[in-house]
C-alpha cells in the first residue's frame, strides 16, 4: 500500500529552510524554542514536497539511462503547478519517518480567458507515520494543463 | 495567543530573487524541472522569456510570514494558489490577515489571508492558512 518512505532528516530541513529563505532558528537548532517545545526540529510548512526526493519514478529528476529533459517533447510537456494545499494532524518533525501513498484527485476543466479549455488534475498524497499509522500531513497537488487552445492564446 | 480579526503582519520574503536560490530550492525539493535553472530550455524549448522560480519557492517563502507569528506547531492548514510566474530579480512581500476566530471542537481557529506580492505589487500568490490557537 506505501508508495515509497520518506525519512525527515535534519541536513534535508536545514537545506530546505535556507532554500525557501527562512532563517527561524527552530528549523536548525534543536535547543531553540520552537524545537525545544515540539520535542523536535520542525519541518517548515511546505517541506514535505522534498518527499520528492525519495519518489522512486520521480519525473523531475535526471536518472541514469535516460534522456533528459524527458518530456520536452511529450504531451506532459506543458502543464503547471497551479495550487498546492497541506492539511496537518500534527506537526511534521526530524526523526519522523513517513510512509507516503498517493492517489489520484479529483478532475476538472475551466474555460481559459483565450477561449480554450484549461483541465485541472488534482493528486492527492497522505503521510503517515510508519511507527503509529497515524496520519501527520495530507498535501494536495493541483496541476493545469490546456487540452484545447482558444484564439488569441 | 489571541487573534483579532482584521489583524494583519508582512513580511519580506524574498529580496532580489537570484538564480541561485532557485537552484538552492531545486536541490532542496527534489524537483528539478530544467524550467526553474536552465535558460537554454527555459527560452528555446519551453518559449518562455526567462526561467521562473518554483512556485512552491514563493508559497515556502510566504510561510514565513505566518510560522513567525502564529508558530510552526499552530499549523493546521496551508494552502496556496500560483497567479503569476515569479523570476529571477524579483522581490516578493507577503501578508497575512485574520479573516475569522472560531471556536471547534473545543479550540480556538484562526483562518488567516495570505497574500504574497512582488515588487510591482502584483500578487504572485494567493494562500489560506488555519491556526490552532489553543483550547477555546
Amino acid at each position: 500500500m506505501t508508495d515509497f518512505r520518506f525519512p525527515v532528516e535534519a541536513s534535508q530541513v536545514l537545506a530546505f529552510a535556507r532554500a525557501i529563505g527562512d532563517e527561524n532558528p527552530a528549523y536548525t537548532d534543536p535547543s531553540s524554542r520552537e524545537a525545544v517545545e515540539l520535542g523536535a526540529i520542525p519541518a517548515p510548512p511546505t517541506f514535505a514536497m522534498s518527499a520528492a526526493h525519495f519518489e522512486p519514478d520521480y519525473p523531475l529528476r535526471p536518472r541514469q539511462g535516460r534522456p533528459w529533459p524527458e518530456s520536452a517533447d511529450a504531451g506532459e510537456a506543458h502543464w503547471l503547478h497551479a495550487e498546492q494545499h497541506f492539511e496537518y494532524r500534527r506537526p511534521m518533525v526530524v526523526g519522523d519517518v513517513l510512509d507516503v501513498v498517493q492517489r489520484p484527485g479529483r478532475t476538472w476543466d475551466k474555460a481559459s480567458r483565450g477561449g480554450g479549455t484549461l483541465r485541472f488534475e488534482e493528486l492527492v498524497t497522505e503521510y503517515r507515520d510508519t511507527r503509529t499509522g497515524e496520519q501527520v500531513v495530507v498535501a494536495r497537488f493541483v496541476r493545469v494543463l490546456p487540452v484545447t487552445s482558444g484564439e488569441g492564446e | 495567543m489571541e487573534l483579532q480579526v482584521g489583524e494583519s503582519r508582512t513580511a519580506a520574503v524574498v529580496e532580489d530573487l537570484s538564480r541561485t536560490r532557485i537552484a538552492m530550492y531545486a536541490g532542496a525539493s527534489g524537483d528539478f524541472n530544467p524550467l526553474h535553472t536552465d535558460e537554454v530550455y527555459a527560452t528555446r524549448v519551453a518559449g518562455q522569456p526567462t526561467v521562473l522560480a518554483h512556485g512552491m519557492l514563493a508559497m515556502g517563502a510566504s510561510g514565513k510570514v505566518v510560522t513567525d507569528w502564529v508558530g510552526i506547531g499552530a499549523l493546521r492548514s496551508f494552502g496556496g494558489r500560483f497567479v503569476r510566474p515569479v523570476r529571477p530579480g524579483d522581490t516578493l512581500t507577503a501578508r497575512a490577515t485574520v479573516e475569522a476566530v472560531q471556536v471547534l471542537e473545543g479550540r480556538q481557529l484562526a483562518e488567516l489571508a495570505v497574500e504574497t506580492t512582488d515588487q510591482n505589487g502584483r500578487t504572485v500568490l494567493t494562500g489560506r492558512a488555519t491556526a490552532d490557537l489553543g483550547p477555546a
